[in-house]
């Protein structure tokens, strides 16, 4: 008995020192780690995440002609099932472009290119609604950014932002989510930042909302002056954050307290 | 919980702000310490343990625990201030809530009397410091009350 348990405490500790010559040793956390058992099984459950109710409003959307030209997004792109992975690998620079687009940019663009109809504005009902139809068919997949060298910019530009002391407080993403993420603000956990869930459906908000918008309330947070929705720095951020969290699975439409 | 964070800020926004235009106080730092009051009198103590318990004006809950029992969502980003008055003179209190980054440039503590140094402060917080010279004052005569 002794001898198995000290066994496999060897056992366990070589696998612990091998994960970490590998640097396989995950010390990364999704913010649904750091809820409590309620809220979890709320986002596990899909007849309880408020999230999968957008993703109905989504799917009609998804089969709905709209603009010009009278077509569907089903009509270009099949069943939306075809779009697995997709969500895992923006923010992208689309062909043609020479800056990144999140995926809610990317739906705009065929709103506009293809469709040929008014782009809808930032926190629109019905683009969150596409956004968490889409992000759902990479539930479970890995976060890929693509390798595109051109997208080194952008995202040092979002790190450089990350790292960057603002407003009144003068306070960083990483002091909060890098040095001291796992301690309490005011009694709420902080979160590493991993932006695994999103569009999420955020109980304060009685709504599904996009990255930008949690990105706006910390920066509300610390008295900076928040960028408008549509700005290049979210997508900037946005481009590191999904670096930082590669590998990660995603798990959209995540709730958030 | 969430509630109280963003609660926090909803209040920090709507807040007036107290410090509104008035011209910051000059002061003069002794080796870790300033010894003499920002306004010339003594803070009250009872208004500074509000201040310190107020989300929107001392924050200083959001990091800090302290002995304010009936505010029950506190800070683990920080010390607790509790017996901070036996560790620390009142002239040291204030510099460290004037501005403790003179005594460690990477303290995250906001310096609660500067309105230098800072990027992309919202509008209605611009120029002006998080606290004002009677609220340090303020802070400073109930944090020297804390003996343990
Ligand atoms: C003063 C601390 C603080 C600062 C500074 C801060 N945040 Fe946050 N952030 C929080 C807290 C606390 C939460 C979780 C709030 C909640 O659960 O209601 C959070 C949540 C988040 C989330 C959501 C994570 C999830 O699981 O969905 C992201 C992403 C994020 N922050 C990114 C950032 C970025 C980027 C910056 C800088 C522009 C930043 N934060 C600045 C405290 C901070
Ligand atoms: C964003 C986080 C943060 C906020 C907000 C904050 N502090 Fe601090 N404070 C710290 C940290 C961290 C330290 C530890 C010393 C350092 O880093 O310089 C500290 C140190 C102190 C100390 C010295 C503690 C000791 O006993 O050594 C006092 C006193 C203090 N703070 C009071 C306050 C008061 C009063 C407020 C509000 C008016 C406040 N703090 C707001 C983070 C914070």
């Amino acid at each position: 008995m002794k001898a198995a348990r000290a066994a496999l405490g060897l056992v366990s500790l070589f696998a612990a020192t091998w994960a970490v010559a590998q640097g396989t040793l995950e010390t990364r956390r999704s913010g649904y780690q750091d809820m409590g058992a309620a809220l979890r099984q709320m986002q596990d459950d899909d007849t309880a995440n408020p999230g999968m109710l957008f993703v109905q409003l989504g799917a009609a959307a998804w089969d709905k002609p709209a603009g010009a030209s009278g077509k569907s997004c089903a009509d270009c792109h099949g069943a939306a099932s075809g779009m697995k992975g997709v969500a895992a690998r923006y923010p992208a620079i689309p062909p043609g472009a020479d800056k990144p687009v999140d995926l809610g940019g990317r739906i705009n663009l065929c709103r506009t290119g293809r469709q040929q109809a008014e782009p809808w504005p930032a926190e629109h009902r019905d683009l969150l609604a596409l956004e968490a139809l889409v992000a759902l068919q990479s539930r479970g997949e890995p976060i890929a950014p693509p390798a595109d060298p051109r997208l080194a910019p952008f995202r040092e530009r979002g790190a450089e932002i990350y790292r960057r002391r603002q407003g009144q407080l003068n306070l960083s993403c990483a002091i909060c989510h890098d040095d001291n993420a796992g301690k309490q603000l005011a009694g709420v956990v902080i979160p590493q930042a991993h932006p695994t869930g999103y569009p999420i459906y955020r109980l304060e908000w009685q709504a599904l909302g996009s990255l930008q918008r949690r990105l706006r309330n910390c920066l509300v947070g610390v008295r900076a002056d928040a960028w408008p929705l549509d700005a290049m720095e979210y997508v900037e951020l946005e481009t590191y954050l999904m670096d930082r969290a590669r590998g990660m699975k995603i798990e959209s439409p995540a709730v958030r307290p | 919980m969430t509630r109280a964070w963003q609660l926090a800020f909803l209040l920090a926004l709507a807040a007036p702000v107290a410090s509104a235009q008035e011209a910051l106080r000059p002061y003069v730092v002794t080796g870790d310490a300033i010894q003499r009051s920002l306004t010339g009198r003594p803070g009250d103590a009872a208004r500074g343990r509000a201040i310190v318990a107020n989300r929107s004006a001392g924050l200083c809950l959001l990091c800090h625990s302290g002995p304010i029992p009936e505010e029950r969502f506190q800070g683990t980003l920080a010390p607790s201030l509790a017996g901070a008055g036996s560790r620390w003179s009142e002239g040291q209190l204030r510099l460290r809530i004037v501005d403790g980054a003179r005594l460690n440039p990477d303290t995250i503590m906001p310096a609660y009397y500067r309105i230098t140094g800072l990027q992309r402060v919202a509008r209605p917080f611009a120029g002006k410091t998080v606290l004002t010279a009677e609220q340090v004052e303020d802070v400073v005569a109930w944090l020297a009350t804390l003996k343990e």
